[in-house]
Formats: structure tokens, sequence, C-alpha cells
């Protein structure tokens, strides 16, 4: 092999420089974040994993039979009665009353922008509050 | 190849059993679309699909009040200015309708029209001098043969099979505009600008109701949210409220057109009415006694 010993050097720079974001930053992963969970009420319409995973697929069932097919009442496995309601009864005073400690907190860690927001009205917060959220 | 003796007499056959199967599933009380309809929950197959075969959660709250075919009865001689503007102003506070002043930007649930412009065709010019100034309160007239639902691409506009009522799912809305271009009564506005930017502090949005974003159609949706909470449209409460006090006939009057005894009605037996431009063939389900 010509300039063997250039091009294993050079090889091994190159896997150095390559690799660089992955020892570099080895160990700095950032906190998982931890939401904060609602203080009155203990029990969610369904169980802790099953909404972590699947709020969403929950969420969109809840709007869908409420605009197209007029169901409104959903009723829970231990038979609790909710109103399918984001706005009203995921977001009400008892629950998830602070979308930037719920919400936002997974949101913004995993980079999804969901535009519910855009029409849906999130319970108004303590602009004192949410200005410690943003730092 | 023509068509042999054996073969039309084969095709004749099928067609009658065809033509025959409609009178042998209406003796059977069967409907199939409203047995898909019941076996569905209320989703279009299309929708069943887009949730991985799931059927809509839940139920119709009991308190909601219920009807066939949702009419109101808009009774002009008992409007003044102040009753309209109190309508008006509780239907857009109760569903976060921003107001814009630029009229080329402003959107409208429910407003006020002339008599040439609300009735057109009516008119001529030696009509009552009264007419010319009484406010003519226009809505959406959730038609029975709505032309919006027809021209609208993602179904985001649909009259509901139950109660008739022509309600848009903001979800879906693209913002194409065709609704405003069928709808014939101009009672569609399009939300040129972000409407949240148009609530004043004080009047923070009615947090029980969302607001909507830039670039989608919205209109009078007939209280529907009410409705689910057994409360009659706001602004027929407003202007029932105000002309009790005012001693005059209920302004606005709503209730099920399918209903012989509802109080649309026996307005409408013993008032002379007539609905926005009937000869377009929409059937308006809204009313004006004049």
């Amino acid at each position: 092999m010509y300039d063997g010993g250039k091009i294993i050097a050079g090889i091994i720079i190159g896997l150095v420089l390559l690799t660089f974001p992955i020892w570099y930053t080895h160990g700095m992963a950032p906190k998982r974040p931890e939401v904060k969970l609602p203080e009155k009420e203990k029990k969610c319409v369904k169980d802790g994993p099953y909404m972590k995973t699947k709020h969403m697929q929950l969420l969109d069932l809840w709007r869908d039979s409420t605009v197209r097919a007029q169901k409104r009442i959903f009723v829970s496995e231990d038979g609790r009665k909710f109103t399918m309601s984001l706005q009203n009864t995921c977001m009400s005073a008892n629950c998830h009353a602070k979308k930037s400690e719920f919400c936002d907190r997974c949101h913004n860690y995993t980079g999804v922008d969901p535009y519910c927001w855009d029409c849906h009205i999130p319970p108004k917060e303590e602009p004192k509050e949410k200005s410690e959220e943003m730092l | 190849m023509g068509v042999n003796r054996r073969k039309f007499l084969k095709i004749a056959g099928i067609s009658t059993l065809g033509v025959a199967a409609k009178p042998a599933t209406d003796a059977l009380a069967f409907n199939p679309k409203e047995w898909l309809d019941e076996k569905l929950g209320g989703f279009t197959p299309s929708e069943i699909l887009l949730h991985f075969g799931h059927k809509p959660e839940g139920s119709v709250p009991g308190e909601a009040l219920t009807g066939t075919r949702w009419a109101m009865v808009v009774n002009v001689r008992s409007l003044d200015e102040e009753i309209a503007e109190a309508c008006m102003d509780a239907c857009h506070k109760v569903h976060n309708v921003p107001h814009i002043e630029n009229p080329k930007h402003e959107i409208k649930w429910l407003w006020d029209e002339h008599y040439e412009n609300a009735l057109p065709g009516q008119h001529h010019e030696h009509i009552d001098d009264d007419i010319k100034k009484l406010p003519f309160l226009v809505m959406c007239n959730h038609c029975y043969n709505p032309p919006c639902v027809r021209v609208c691409p993602t179904k985001a506009t649909y009259k509901r099979k139950k109660d008739g009522i022509v309600i848009m799912d903001m979800h879906r809305c693209i913002g194409c505009r065709f609704c405003m271009a069928a709808c014939p009564f101009g009672s569609r506005s399009f939300n040129w600008k972000d409407p949240r930017k148009y609530f004043k502090d004080e009047e923070y949005p009615n947090p029980k109701y969302p607001t909507r974003m830039k670039g989608v159609v919205e209109k009078c949706n007939f209280c529907a949210e009410r409705l689910a909470e057994g409360q009659i449209p706001a602004c027929v409460e407003v202007a029932q409220k105000l002309c009790a006090e005012k001693g005059k006939e209920p302004a606005l009057v709503f209730g099920d057109l399918d209903d012989p005894d509802s109080e649309v009605r026996q307005v409408l037996r013993s008032h002379y009415s007539v609905r926005r431009k009937p000869e377009l063939g929409t059937h308006p389900n809204v009313y004006y006694i004049v």
C-alpha cells in the first residue's frame, strides 16, 4: 500500500471527526421532562401509560365523536362521565390547569408542535410563570 | 353483438329484482342507510378507517335539546336597533367572533341588513317607511338543501343528519372558500386575519368556546354547542328576554319544524312569513315575519 500511514491516519482522523458529536455529548443528554400532574384530580379518563402513548388518538376520537357524531359524553372504564372537551374537561381548573406545566413540557422536549392551540384556548396563566417557563 | 332473447330476459329479470328490493326493504321497515349509520355509530366508513376501526366514543348528552329539523322565525316587527344589537353582541361574544372594522376582513355570524338586501326582489319604491328602518337580522339559513355542503371538498361543512343543522368542522376546513361562493346569502366569513389579535385584553375570549385560526371560513352554527347543553340559541334567549321586558311579541323564535306543536310552527301558522331567496330552492330554515 502506498502512503499507508497517511491513509490510516486520515481514516482515524475522519472517524474521530465523524463520531465527535456522539462522544462529545456523551452523558449530557437533557433530563427527561417531568410533567406536573394535577393536585386535585387523581384519575385521568384512562390509565397513565395509555394516556402517555395514546392521548393523541384519544383526542382525535373525542374530536370526531363530538363534532361529527354529536356524541359528547365519555364514560370511563370505572363509570365516571366526562364531557369530551379538550378545553373544558382536560384543561379544566381541577385537572391540567396549566398548559406550560403539562402539555408543553413533553412537547417542547420532543419538538412536537401540535396545532390544537391555534383555535382552542389554553387556560389563562399568570404571565410571570409563563416567562419563567420560557427561560 | 346484439342482445338476444335469452340475454334480454336475464337482464330484465335481474332489473326487476333490483326494483323490487326497495318496496321489500320498506315493507320490512329496513333502511340500508340508517342501518349502516347505526352500525358505524354516526361515522362515515372513511372516518372509521381514519380511526383504525374505532366507532365514535361516548353518547349523546341526556340534557340535549333534540329536534329533527331546527328552524328559526324572525319577527322583524318586534325588532329594534337595541334588540338587534344585543342579539349580535350575545352571539359574537359566546362564539368568540372578533369585531373587525375593515369590511373586507370582518367576521359575521349574525348581522342586520336593510329590507332590500335581506329580501331582494320584494322591494319597491312605495314600501312602508317603517319597514325601511327595521333591522332585518340575518344569519346562516341552515338550508334544507345547502349548496355550501355540496361544494365543500373536505366535508368540513356538512348537514347533520339528525337535526338538519348545517355545521362546520373547523378541523377539516382548508380555507378554499368554495362555500362562500356557493352560499347565496353571504352567510360565511373568511378569516383573513388572525382573529385572536382582535380580542382586547378585558374581553378575553369566552374560554368555553374555541376561537378560529387565520385561513378558515366560519358561520353561524345555530348554537349547536348550547343545544347540546339543553339551552336555546344565545340570540333567541336575549331577544326573548328583551322583548318580554318591552312587552313585544318575541322577535326570535326557535324550534323544531317537524313538530306540529312547536313554537315555530305555532308562530308560522298564525303569521304570514317569507324566506330569503326561495326561488333558488335551497329551502332556508329561517323564516321572516314582516
